[in-house]
């Protein structure tokens, strides 16, 4: 018979911890499937974020630093200019990239650093018990915004993949969404491409996914990938912001 | 072949930088040590090496993570208040045993405090300085001479124990300029690093972390970073005594206020004051057991220096059984001069 589904080979054959319904394990997944896809296993060394990003260590077998929270892109910075030739991808969730690494991610964007961003946004902080995040939307109900998020106090949730497309050194910026089967193989794609784009030299490459996180959300697997369709998509929208197309720019 | 340079002291330690093989800078502007990455921007360049001027110091240090973590040679400056901003990567880097080299050309605080030389960050640069149970190697030069020199043995020091190493100057060693001799370097046989983020090819993935959840791992870590602690005490200090065999009073200082002394000594002696100098050389580990030797026979110690009283305290834990330890400070502000010091050592006869 013929084999159509398979783990990649980038990941560990070892259970996830993840939560049941986060959308983390097919995140991972889609990472794996770039990596294997282009066969970059072997010179691919990844940077994980600190909050549930950080264990993409226990799942991928490959090289991987562990960066000080929000610092994976400054710590990714440096192994590339070490090693050019080298594929080096840091992996954050929301608070790690949009909160505390803002200033690290929008420099690394703005230098233009040949590395592939995979940024995690589930609109809340996991690992610490469902906090506020920058990109928690307004009214949503937190641990820190018990009565529901207000801009008065807190600000409007941010869009990273608008805002990094607006920078020079961005190559590619693209928001997808893993609710749906369409949507995954759109994600899908966005994540080869990004790789490739750093395969190619082209600079900067961002992706970020929508992600459920049922916990913290407190709901069920399928109501949360109800909400990604019908409360996240509408406010942070589906599609590729900057794409460019050569190395013109250089 | 040796060479004689008259060169500031900033330059002199950049020039020992690229000497070590470090190809790797990254760091942030802030006076007094500017003259290190302006010079490190134009030389790299020429050794194909990497600068890059990073959006703030908690990005340098983080860099200078990724490019340890890579297995290059690499390291950073700043001052005082930027030093205050890496303590974070600092610690990780500790935490993760990667080598560094961290310069802290010295201005005065607390807060954006002024851009005069101070030896007010004894304490953070001894005691590890970010959170968590560990320490750094930390070199103290006293002359341009060694802000080449121990540049150099910073980073032998950094590859032997995967460690981060913090060399301790201030503004006055940055600025002056003095003559130096430019040595050949003979760089120490190391341990392989075969524990580099190289991408997976033909080995098991390499980790490079700080985080241990698993029971019993955290306390197993603590205590292996506390070994490497032990043996750093064992074969790492370094010190001079000059004058030391006749003397009723030791002087014990370091950088700066050890230059400043030394002259004080000179004018001391002149006028018949039985004066020696202790001048550490590692900050940590600390020269202790020899300043306890040298308290059997020398029994008043006069600690000088740039601040209200930091390494007085090591002093005393080294020999307060055996003599009396006795402080003069002199903080930030303006540099002392050899008259004052001199005054100083006449009171305590």
């Amino acid at each position: 018979m013929k084999q159509v589904f398979k783990r990649p080979q980038s990941l560990k054959d070892v259970p996830f911890h993840f939560c049941p319904g986060c959308h983390h394990g097919t995140i991972h997944r889609l990472v794996a499937d770039a990596i294997d896809y282009y066969n970059l296993r072997e010179r691919t060394i990844g940077v994980a974020g600190v909050g549930c990003s950080v264990f993409v260590y226990e799942y991928f077998d490959i090289d991987v630093a562990e960066a000080p929270h929000g610092r994976a892109p400054a710590v990714a910075t440096g192994l590339k200019r070490v090693l050019r030739d080298r594929i080096i991808f840091t992996y954050q969730g929301d608070g790690d990239l949009a909160s505390i690494g803002m200033s690290e991610i929008v420099h690394t964007a703005n230098r233009g650093e040949n590395i592939t961003v995979i940024f995690v946004n589930n609109t809340v902080y996991g690992m610490t018990g469902g906090q506020m995040a920058p990109t928690t939307l307004l009214g949503q109900q937190t641990t820190t915004s018990p009565y529901g998020r207000d801009f008065l106090q807190d600000g409007y949730p941010i869009r990273m993949a608008e805002m990094l497309a607006t920078l020079e050194g961005t190559s590619y910026s693209a928001r997808v969404a893993l609710n749906t089967p369409a949507n995954l193989m759109k994600a899908k794609k966005a994540v080869r491409r990004a790789f490739e784009m750093q395969m190619n030299d082209m600079g900067f490459s961002f992706v970020e996914l929508l992600s459920s996180c049922p916990t913290n959300w407190g709901m069920s697997s399928l109501k949360a990938n109800e909400r990604v369709e019908k409360e996240l998509i509408p406010y942070f929208p589906l599609g590729i912001f900057k794409e460019r197309k050569g190395t013109d720019h250089l | 072949m040796e060479k004689r340079l008259f060169i500031k002291g900033n330059e002199a330690l950049a020039r020992g930088a690229i000497k070590a093989g470090c190809c790797y800078y990254f760091g942030y502007p802030i006076t007094p040590q500017n003259d290190i990455p302006e010079y490190l921007s134009k030389h790299l360049a020429k050794v194909e090496g990497c600068f890059i001027q990073a959006e703030s110091e908690v990005a340098s240090i983080n860099m200078l993570l990724g490019a340890s973590a890579a297995g290059a040679r690499a390291m950073t400056s700043s001052s005082s208040p930027g030093i205050s901003l890496m303590q974070e990567g600092i610690s990780y880097l500790a935490g993760s045993e990667l080598p560094a080299v961290i310069v802290n050309i010295t201005r005065s605080g607390p807060g954006l405090g002024g851009i005069s030389a101070s030896q007010g960050d004894y304490f953070q640069a001894t005691r590890g300085g970010g959170h968590g149970d560990y320490r750094t190697i930390v070199l103290a030069p006293h002359s341009v001479q060694e802000m080449h020199d121990l540049t150099l043995l910073a980073f032998d020091l950094a590859d032997k124990y995967r460690n981060p190493v913090v060399i301790l100057g201030d503004a006055v060693l940055g600025q002056m300029q003095e003559t130096m001799v430019e040595r050949i370097y003979h760089p120490w046989e190391l341990p392989p690093k075969d524990w580099t983020l190289t991408g997976a090819s033909g080995r098991k993935p390499n980790l490079i972390k700080s985080l241990y959840l698993k029971e019993g791992e955290m306390e197993r870590h603590n205590w292996k970073l506390f070994e490497k602690y032990q043996r750093m005490k064992k074969e790492e200090v370094r010190y001079e005594v000059s004058l030391g065999e006749d003397a009723d009073l030791i002087i014990t200082a370091f950088g700066t206020a050890a230059r400043v002394s030394k002259t004080a000594i000179r004018l001391a002696r002149a006028e018949g004051f039985k004066v020696g100098l202790f001048r550490p050389i590692t900050l940590f580990p600390f020269p202790e057991e020899a300043l306890q030797r040298l308290s059997q026979r020398v029994k008043r110690f006069l600690s000088i220096e740039m601040n209200t009283g930091q390494m007085v305290e090591d002093v005393k834990l080294s020999v307060a059984r055996d003599a009396d330890v006795l402080f003069y400070g002199h903080p930030p502000g303006s540099p002392p001069v050899p008259e004052e010091l001199l005054e100083a050592i006449k009171k305590v006869f």
